[in-house]
């Protein structure tokens, strides 16, 4: 009962302020007259943080997740709580009484795994709500949507769990910024780990979900088993939500190929996997070898949605709760004390783009966006769970440490179905920025 | 004519007034800011037009949402590789979604009731596929088609304009940019004129036709009228203000996504037409705000705003009243319109224009039998 009202409590003072805003609302209309300076500024009135992540549709469950952590994010921010990752983080300039001295409030919406909800919901949160910075997506098409809006509204977008190149490639935002890695880091960082396993000699078939997250992984795998000296035999785009790969399956089993490359999220890979496995795929030999499954990219809640079909498959992971630095631990201990479950990747990005955010404000002392914008950009930090990491300031893509994972064959609890089996070191991920086209835009915020 | 009949002047007076203020009037209910304002009046545009068909022809079209999104696309390449400014996007989006529902309506219209709902459904949902995943390189597919600085257009690059607005390019109507409450505006004036051309149609021999085909068609073939070319019409009519509104939808906000075109969409325009009365020219207005208001605020109440709400009542008697409201609100508002839609299909068949007519009625009778009462007591 305790935490319903210390919630209880919070959404009073929420409440009050959204009443009075949106009684003020007509006010809009002169806003401009008095000179905001940009966007929602905060000066005079509240810190709103905007968590739009999808509730419901297929990447709900990873959405909720999402939202969980941010809660938390807010809860340490504003000093309750037992500090997570503000313990860690290095760097830091919060000092856990909120952001430049002014307790932290959130809104969320549900972006329906939709990109029109998605919008509609940011464009709410901006609009109405008075929202400072908005964050949080499950898939790469919200979060592009997502991050254009935010340019034209002069709005700072902290994305979610998005792993498409385009993201921080064709395009990035100068108001967007990614902490998740990408499916070319991806690329890179699987590779070695294939070639040791299953050789350099190998004719890979592609099961790709057409969106922009499929096509830039697709494209990335290629390039980096091609290089391998691996031979593409087909790459197929399959659409994205369909429950019965059946019709996608029956031709791998003819076209010569020996691995099956599934570019599936979410539901996507919790169907496609089983059904890969259900069809006897792994059990067949093709070209004098064991026919192997590649999942690039996967996640513990997609792991634990796929059940026995993931024991043994690689793929890669941007985080994991299990692994032992400090931020990891810290933040393990107060999601699992907070929700009693451990926390996925979806949720980690999450509560570490809250918390730089807050802490890039802090450190350039206002909340203007072109100086929080700047205090991003380079910006080295260590202690998120990652290692030491680097926020590039030519793309906006975050460089760490990229996780080589496999599907656990003898899990301890339902929570253990991965193992960490590598770490890409950092160097070895980070990119050229100029492969991929796109321009960041201007730094100068816009009225909304 | 441009004249309506006195009746209908003060309609559109009203409706115009009632646009207009807006801003003041949702300030109340937690929805007066541009973004669901201009949702609010396009989603409107693209009832009227449904109800040109379905109101007047009783023809159920459940795949208006193709248009919509063809609108939206047909908008958002002209923002591409035009210009920025709206008035060749409207023109595109328009005759672009008219002649998609002449080809869809040919088709169609060979068939009436129940066939002709689940052809109109068939079309939609290949429109949507094509557009979802086999035609992305000129829908982008699930992410959606975006406008781009680099974009070629070339109207403004003959002009020396670059359509932007600090570096972003932004739709604009001759050099005005059109966010926020500039753009809800010129949205709501494309809803008067909407509804003044859905006016006409009402009032006009065109119009009086299309109501003796829904009452009798085959009476109408008898008396020697061919009907077919009448159904097209309405049919292309209704398109093209599904394809305005689409086009809008683009303006306001320059992306334009599949799912704009999904079977739920096309299934939420014949929801909000029922709701607000087929057949009557406010009708369809009134059910696309309320059907848009559930589903940006009522989805948005969630067990925390419950708690709050019910905070004055004591501990037990709130975790009960949250318990039950919060199945109705928040992820559930699916479930509220739901029973909404039932109560209203059962006892007001003509939608919430029937219940405000009833309760009028209701009011003048009262008023006149006081008026009554008195003078017999005098």
């Amino acid at each position: 009962m305790t935490k319903l009202i210390l919630g209880r409590r919070r959404l009073l003072k929420t409440m009050g302020a959204g009443v009075a805003a949106s009684l003020a609302s007509p006010l809009v209309f002169t806003s401009r007259s008095y000179g905001q300076e940009f966007c929602n500024n905060p000066a005079n009135g509240r810190v709103v943080f905007g968590f739009n992540v999808p509730q419901t549709g297929s990447y709900a469950e990873e959405g909720l997740d999402q939202l969980k952590a941010y809660e938390l994010a807010v809860k340490h921010i504003n000093g309750e709580g037992d500090g997570g990752m503000l313990n860690t983080l290095k760097p830091l300039s919060l000092k856990g009484n909120g952001v430049l001295g002014k307790k932290v409030e959130f809104v969320t919406g549900d972006t329906q795994t939709n990109t029109d909800a998605a919008r509609d919901g940011a464009r709410r949160m901006i609009e109405r709500d008075g929202a400072i910075m908005v964050t949080g997506s499950v898939t790469s098409g919200e979060a592009i949507a997502v991050q254009s809006l935010c340019q034209e509204k002069g709005v700072i977008y902290m994305a979610g769990l998005t792993h498409s190149n385009d993201t921080t490639g064709k395009d990035k935002r100068r108001y967007g910024f990614r902490h998740f890695f990408n499916a070319h880091q991806s690329g890179v960082a699987i590779a070695p780990l294939l070639a040791q396993e299953y050789g350099t000699d190998r004719r890979a078939y592609h099961l790709t979900a057409d969106y922009t997250w499929g096509w830039t992984q697709e494209e990335s795998i290629k390039a980096a088993t091609e290089a391998l000296g691996w031979e593409t035999v087909a790459a197929v785009r399959t659409p994205l939500g369909l429950g019965d790969y059946s019709q996608y399956l029956t031709p791998v089993m003819n076209s010569g190929a020996d691995v099956l490359i599934l570019n599936h999220y979410g539901h996507d890979m919790v169907n496609s996997l089983p059904q890969a496995v259900q069809f006897g795929l792994r059990d067949r030999q093709a070209n004098g070898k064991n026919f192997e499954i590649v999942v690039p990219m996967f996640s513990e809640l997609m792991a634990v949605g796929a059940g026995e079909a993931v024991k043994g498959i690689i793929g890669t992971s941007n985080w994991h709760w299990a692994l032992e630095d400090e931020g990891t631990k810290a933040f393990t201990k107060s999601y699992g004390e907070a929700y009693g479950s451990p926390p996925s990747q979806s949720a980690h990005t999450g509560y570490v783009q809250a918390l730089l955010y807050a802490d890039a404000c802090e450190r350039a002392g206002t909340f203007y966006p072109p100086e929080v914008i700047k205090a991003l950009e380079g910006f080295e930090f260590d202690g998120a769970g990652n290692g030491p990491t680097l926020y590039r300031d030519a793309d906006h893509q975050c460089f760490k440490e990229v996780l080589v994972v496999r599907g656990n064959e003898n899990p301890t609890s339902k929570f253990d179905v991965l193992n960490v089996v590598g770490r890409t070191a950092r160097a070895d991920v980070t990119y050229d920025p100029t492969i991929f086209e796109g321009e960041l835009g201007p730094y100068e915020p816009n009225q909304c | 004519m441009l004249s309506l009949s006195r009746k209908d002047v003060i309609k559109l007076a009203v409706l115009a007034a009632i646009v207009l203020t807006m801003p003041i009037w949702l300030a109340p209910f937690g929805a007066a800011y541009p973004g669901l304002m201009q949702k609010f009046v396009i989603y409107a545009i693209f009832a009227v037009g449904f109800n040109i068909l379905f109101g007047l022809t009783g023809y159920l079209s459940f795949g208006h949402a193709a248009f919509l999104g063809v609108g939206s696309y047909t908008a958002v390449w002209s923002f591409k590789l035009l210009t920025m400014d709206i008035i060749p996007a409207m023109i595109f989006a328009i005759i672009f979604s008219g002649l998609f529902a002449l080809v869809i309506g040919y088709f169609c219209l060979r068939r009436s009731g129940i066939y002709f709902s689940i052809l109109t459904l068939a079309f939609a949902q290949m429109s949507y596929s094509l557009a979802y995943s086999v035609l992305t390189p000129i829908t982008n597919g699930e992410t959606g088609l975006l406008v781009a600085r680099s974009d070629p257009r070339v109207i403004d690059g003959l002009l020396g304009a670059d359509g932007m607005a600090n570096g972003l390019p932004t739709p604009s109507l001759l050099g005005v940019s059109l966010s926020g409450y500039a753009g809800f505006y010129i949205c709501a004036a494309f809803l008067i004129a909407a509804f003044f051309v859905s006016q006409k149609v009402f009032a006009s021999p065109f119009g009086m036709a299309l109501r003796g085909i829904k009452s009798n068609p085959t009476r109408m073939i008898y008396t020697g009228f061919n009907t077919k070319p009448y159904m097209l019409t309405a049919f292309v009519i209704s398109g093209m203000f599904a394809g305005l509104a689409g086009g809008l939808l683009a303006v306001t906000d320059p992306i334009a996504g599949a799912e704009r075109m999904k079977w739920t969409e096309s299934g939420n325009v014949v929801l909000m037409t029922i709701l607000g009365g087929v057949g009557t020219l406010f009708g369809p207005v009134v059910g696309a705000w309320l059907i848009k208001y559930f589903e940006n605020i009522f989805s948005a109440i969630n067990v925390n705003v419950l708690n709050d709400f019910f905070a004055v009542l004591p501990d037990g008697l709130q975790a009960v009243m949250v318990t039950i409201l919060s199945k109705f609100t928040g992820e559930g508002w699916h479930l509220t319109l739901g029973l909404v839609f039932v109560l209203i299909v059962v006892f007001l068949p003509g939608g919430l224009v029937e219940g405000a007519e009833r309760l009028i009625r209701r009011l003048r009778r009262s008023g006149r039998t006081a008026v009554k009462k008195k003078v017999v007591q005098q």
